[in-house]
């Protein structure tokens, strides 16, 4: 009895999760342009229609690109951070871990005027490198965590037995440290750019006049001459945001697995 | 870095006057603190080449630290680490002519079994037919042949120090470091890798430097044991010597059962005041009243406690001068019941004086 209520629940929960998403990509293949139930004829036009609008090939050069650059950004500050505090004892070592996830927990409106007002200060230009600045600070966390991770789980005497055996600095970093937190880079990095690729309120704030994919759907959700393609292109960033998270999670958990029993 | 590989004995170290072999380890007033810690305190200390050495101790008493200053992995705060007469205090670990078997045997998880044995030559570019071949029969010194491919992941724990022990021993290191490397093995396999481990060094004859906590392990393998006690060594001698001459408290009571005999005790016994040790194994059960040689000590008490071991069993006997001694004897005719109805008898503990060792409290 209380497993088949603990069943329905969880069947009802992932409903209630994914049926909205489901809805939205069959609507992308619905004939109509209004947003009319049950879909009557099916149709994949919108797709060539979306390709071939320039608004929506923009954004979307300009979302890979944002998210490309904040994942490089995240992968060096993170890794750096990760390595930092798994070797060296220093001031203020056992709070980096929130100092680096605070600006993900913050809501992005405060840390998007925050960031507004800074680059307004310093008199920099909204441009491709102010959205990747302010999409890094949230991704350096998820390189950070998965990095720390994995370095906890591996023995802590694999680089000294690496120099034991007459390795120098550089031939250790590349022969053990670097392979075994190699999918963990993966997995962040992965991770990083699911979550810039479909930022929308950090970017409304340092992106200028520029818009991301997100932000286009934002912009065109109100035309419903456009309808047809905004449902095209969220199935795109749903696509592009759910493809790397999976992978990641595959990556985190297969990898480097640790020598101890 | 130059690494001869097979000719040791033409590279040996002499001292200047050409006699006497130089020490293969010396440690010279060897001091390690942490903040306000002191982990080593002042280790002056000689191994010889191609012995079995180790060092006993509880945990924190230094013995660890030690080797990782050996290692290279820790620099000494005071001193210096001299192998075969060169002084490499300031030496990185690469450049230290030693191989170190970890507690958690350290095995690169990325790698196979090959490739975690040939690392060591692969970095310091061995051509690869020569470094397949080297593992080849370092694995089949191990009896792990046809093992190359595995990953650490499916191996056993026995099967992992052994991967470890070919990873040190195929670079020909001139000294091995062995830092509790059976700590995590159960007591069966622990048993076969230490008669193993003792093979294996007579075969190839480098210098064993090995750390543990585990006394009798110390005992049946070791050439010569260093025991050590809050960052100093309170002794240094062959096995026999260690048991049966304590030079200190705490050698008598770490190694082996502590039997200690002082106070009152001391001075109705032996028959002057003083700290001494007698080996549970050397004392006999007497009936109250029978009479001692006069080269033996005789002491009456009462059995307190009774403890069946199998092979042996072990009484506590509450001394009447104060105090207890324990005295283990074997079962040759004694079944189970008649031992543990010896509890509360009368007796007279008798041994002989040659037994008898006075030790100092530190």
């Amino acid at each position: 009895m209380a497993r088949r209520v603990v069943g329905i629940a969880t069947i009802v929960v992932l409903l209630f999760l994914y049926l909205p998403i489901l809805v939205i990509a069959l609507y992308a293949f619905n004939a109509d342009r209004g947003q009319s139930w049950p879909i009557t004829e099916w149709t994949t036009r919108w797709f060539g229609d979306a390709l071939a609008n320039e608004g929506v090939r923009d954004a979307f050069v300009l979302s890979l690109e944002a998210a490309v650059g904040a994942t490089a950004l995240a992968l060096l500050l993170g890794s750096l951070a990760a390595f930092a505090v798994h070797r060296f004892r220093f001031f203020g070592r056992e709070t980096i871990s929130f100092v680096l996830l605070l600006p993900l927990a913050l809501p992005g409106i405060v840390t998007g005027m925050a960031l507004n007002a800074t680059f307004n200060t310093i008199g920099l230009k909204f441009s491709l490198f102010t959205i990747i600045v302010g999409h890094a600070t949230f991704c350096v966390v998820v390189v950070y965590n998965n990095v720390v991770a994995r370095l906890r789980r591996s023995s802590h005497s694999i680089e000294e037995a690496s120099m034991d055996l007459g390795a120098d600095t550089w031939q250790t970093f590349r022969y053990v440290t670097f392979p075994v937190v190699r999918t963990a880079l993966l997995a962040g990095a992965l991770l990083a750019f699911a979550l810039s690729f479909d930022e929308v309120i950090v970017t409304t704030f340092t992106a200028g006049t520029d818009q991301t994919l997100p932000i286009w759907i934002l912009t065109n959700l109100r035309l419903p001459n456009q309808r047809p393609i905004v449902n095209v292109v969220a199935v795109l960033v749903i696509l592009l945001s759910a493809i790397p998270v999976w992978l990641s999670q595959r990556l985190a958990s297969e990898g480097g697995t640790p020598t101890r029993h | 870095m130059p690494i001869a590989p097979a000719d040791h004995e033409d590279v040996r170290a002499r001292d200047p006057a050409g006699s006497a072999p130089v020490a293969a380890v010396r440690l010279e007033g060897l001091v390690k603190r942490y903040g306000d810690v002191t982990a080593v305190e002042r280790i002056d200390l000689e191994i010889r080449e191609g012995e079995f050495f180790s060092m006993l101790g509880p945990s924190g008493s230094g013995k660890t630290t030690t080797l990782r200053m050996i290692a290279g992995f820790e620099a000494p705060t005071e001193g210096r680490v001299l192998l075969h007469g060169q002084d490499v205090t300031g030496r990185a670990p690469f450049e230290r002519d030693v191989n170190t078997v970890f507690q958690d045997y350290a095995l690169f998880p990325h790698m196979t079994v090959g490739e975690n044995v040939g690392y060591g030559l692969l970095v310091r570019k061995v051509p690869k037919d020569d470094r397949q071949r080297r593992v080849a029969d370092a694995l089949r010194m191990v009896r792990l042949e046809g093992y190359e491919r595995r990953k650490p992941g499916q191996l056993s724990g026995g099967q992992r120090q052994r991967v470890a022990l070919a990873r040190a021993l195929v670079n020909r290191p001139r000294v091995l470091l062995l830092d509790e490397p059976l700590g995590a093995l159960d007591l069966k396999l622990r048993e076969e890798m230490q008669i193993e481990l003792h093979q294996i060094q007579h075969q190839v004859g480098i210098t064993f430097v090995y750390v543990t906590h585990d006394q009798d392990e110390a005992l049946t393998m070791s050439d010569r044991i260093a025991v050590f006690n809050q960052g100093r060594i309170e002794q240094v001698g062959a096995p026999a010597e260690v048991y049966e001459r304590p030079a200190t408290r705490f050698v008598a009571g770490f190694v082996g059962t502590s039997n200690l005999l002082t106070g009152s005790a001391a001075e109705a016994v032996v028959g002057r005041a003083g700290m001494f040790t007698v080996r549970p194994e050397k004392i006999r059960l007497e009936d109250p009243g029978s009479t001692a040689a006069d080269d033996e000590y005789a002491a009456d008490g009462t059995i307190a406690s009774v403890v069946y071991l199998g092979s042996d069993t072990r009484y506590h006997v509450a001394l009447a001068a104060g105090g207890e001694l324990v005295v283990t004897q074997q079962n040759l005719t004694t079944s189970s019941t008649e031992a543990l109805e010896q509890q509360g008898r009368a007796v007279r503990l008798v041994w002989k004086r040659q037994h008898t060792r006075e030790v100092a409290e530190a």
